[in-house]
């Protein structure tokens, strides 16, 4: 009778521990950065920021109503933002997708700033100098940049980790939203295919 | 002679003390009265931190129901992160506009998803997450049931030996104990 209770026991305890450690190893291949963001498959947010390059205008979001595009946040701070420049740049090259750059926090997101010896009044100032001398030095992907100096859009898009990215349809709709560098993989495996998809 | 001069020694001491301590007595309500009017004048109650304290307490009850997407495992309250910061003003600013804390929950929510909330609201995706542990309670009882339940089925089944098995123990039983006659160490005996 022990004999044969016994390793119906067994297999069942190991059974157990196997399906216990399988269920962690996927836990830690997961990414707890991704999260899945509300905002898609809503409208995107509405904002008016003034241009980088022409700052006596301002830029909302309607004014692309009809088109997809590809809103990107951006700061010259960020590192990761110079690993993913070169595929917005290609992407742009090949007028895959009309990009917009929202920059995010150009002096207040910037650690190594003391934000004290910052003068409210030449914030703009400082911070329109480095994200222009940012684009020409790196190459501007941009069809325009808009200033986001306190970060306030930033909060009603959900950014939480610079860059991020967002796929917006033709109805102004958030489609698609990448939090992290831009990668060859994510433009062929998921933008690429969406935008196709919205394009028909 | 010695003696005498001692004593005129003591005398003159006497006399230096005495008039030290007429001086302290002098001094005295002098001391009196600036102990009296310092503190007044030193010490003044202390400013509150913050402007606005009803808000700023309203602001700390909400910031700590929700998580900081920067560094996740940190409350809004907890965290240095600038976001955390940003999103701290925020809440003070919608306070300030007169806005209730379901609403300002679901500003965060919004835009940030269910994951913002340290108490995740229950539905089709965290059932689990809800549940889980009474689920596992639950199962871990029953197997403990279970293995009490085979383990008294075991004792009632605890079978007759048979007949040559019986043979066997008597005869293990019969032999003399292996130590039987050693009861003493061998020092002992010795002595």
């Amino acid at each position: 009778m022990k004999i044969k209770r016994w390793p119906l026991a067994a297999c069942f305890s190991l059974l157990a521990l196997i399906a216990l450690i399988a269920l962690l190893a996927l836990g830690l291949q997961l990414n707890p950065r991704e999260l899945p963001s509300p905002l898609v498959g809503k409208t995107a947010p509405d904002f008016s920021l003034m241009r980088l390059d022409k700052p006596a205008q301002s830029f909302s979001p309607k004014e692309m109503l009809g088109q997809v595009w590809l809103l990107n946040v951006w700061a010259s701070w960020c590192t990761s933002c110079r690993q993913e420049h070169p595929i917005l740049l290609e992407l742009a090259a090949r007028q895959t997708l009309p990009i917009v750059g929202l920059n995010y926090k150009e002096i207040r997101g910037d650690a190594s700033i003391d934000q004290d010896k910052i003068e409210p009044s030449q914030e703009l100032l400082v911070a329109q100098r480095r994200a222009q001398d940012w684009l020409s030095s790196q190459g501007n992907p941009y069809q325009l940049t808009v200033l986001d100096l306190n970060g306030r859009v930033g909060i009603d898009y959900g950014v939480y980790g610079v860059p991020e990215s967002y796929l917006i349809d033709q109805n102004g709709l958030i489609r698609f939203k990448h939090i992290g560098p831009l990668t060859n993989e994510v433009i062929s495996q998921s933008i690429l295919p969406l935008l196709a998809q919205l394009k028909r | 002679m010695d003696k005498r001069i001692n004593a005129r020694i003591d005398t003159q001491s006497s006399v230096k003390i005495s008039t030290r301590i007429k001086n302290l007595i002098a001094l005295l309500p002098l001391l009196i009265l600036s102990l009296l009017l310092a503190p007044p004048l030193a010490a003044r109650e202390a400013q509150p931190l913050v402007a606005d304290e009803k808000t700023e307490q309203r602001m700390l009850l909400l910031a700590d129901e929700l998580r900081c997407l920067v560094c996740q495992n940190e409350s809004l309250v907890a965290s240095h992160a600038d976001l955390a910061k940003d999103l701290r003003q925020e809440i003070r600013t919608q306070i300030k506009q007169g806005r209730s804390d379901a609403e300002i929950m679901q500003f965060m929510v919004e835009r940030y998803g269910d994951f913002v909330r340290y108490r995740p609201p229950f539905n089709r995706s965290t059932w689990l997450l809800w549940f889980g542990p009474a689920l596992l309670l639950l199962l871990a009882c029953i197997s403990l049931f279970y293995q009490l339940g085979k383990n008294k089925g075991g004792q009632q089944q605890r079978r007759k030996l048979s007949r040559e098995e019986q043979q066997r123990a008597e005869q293990l039983l019969a032999l003399p104990e292996p130590n039987a006659g050693k009861t003493n160490f061998p020092s002992e005996t010795k002595r």
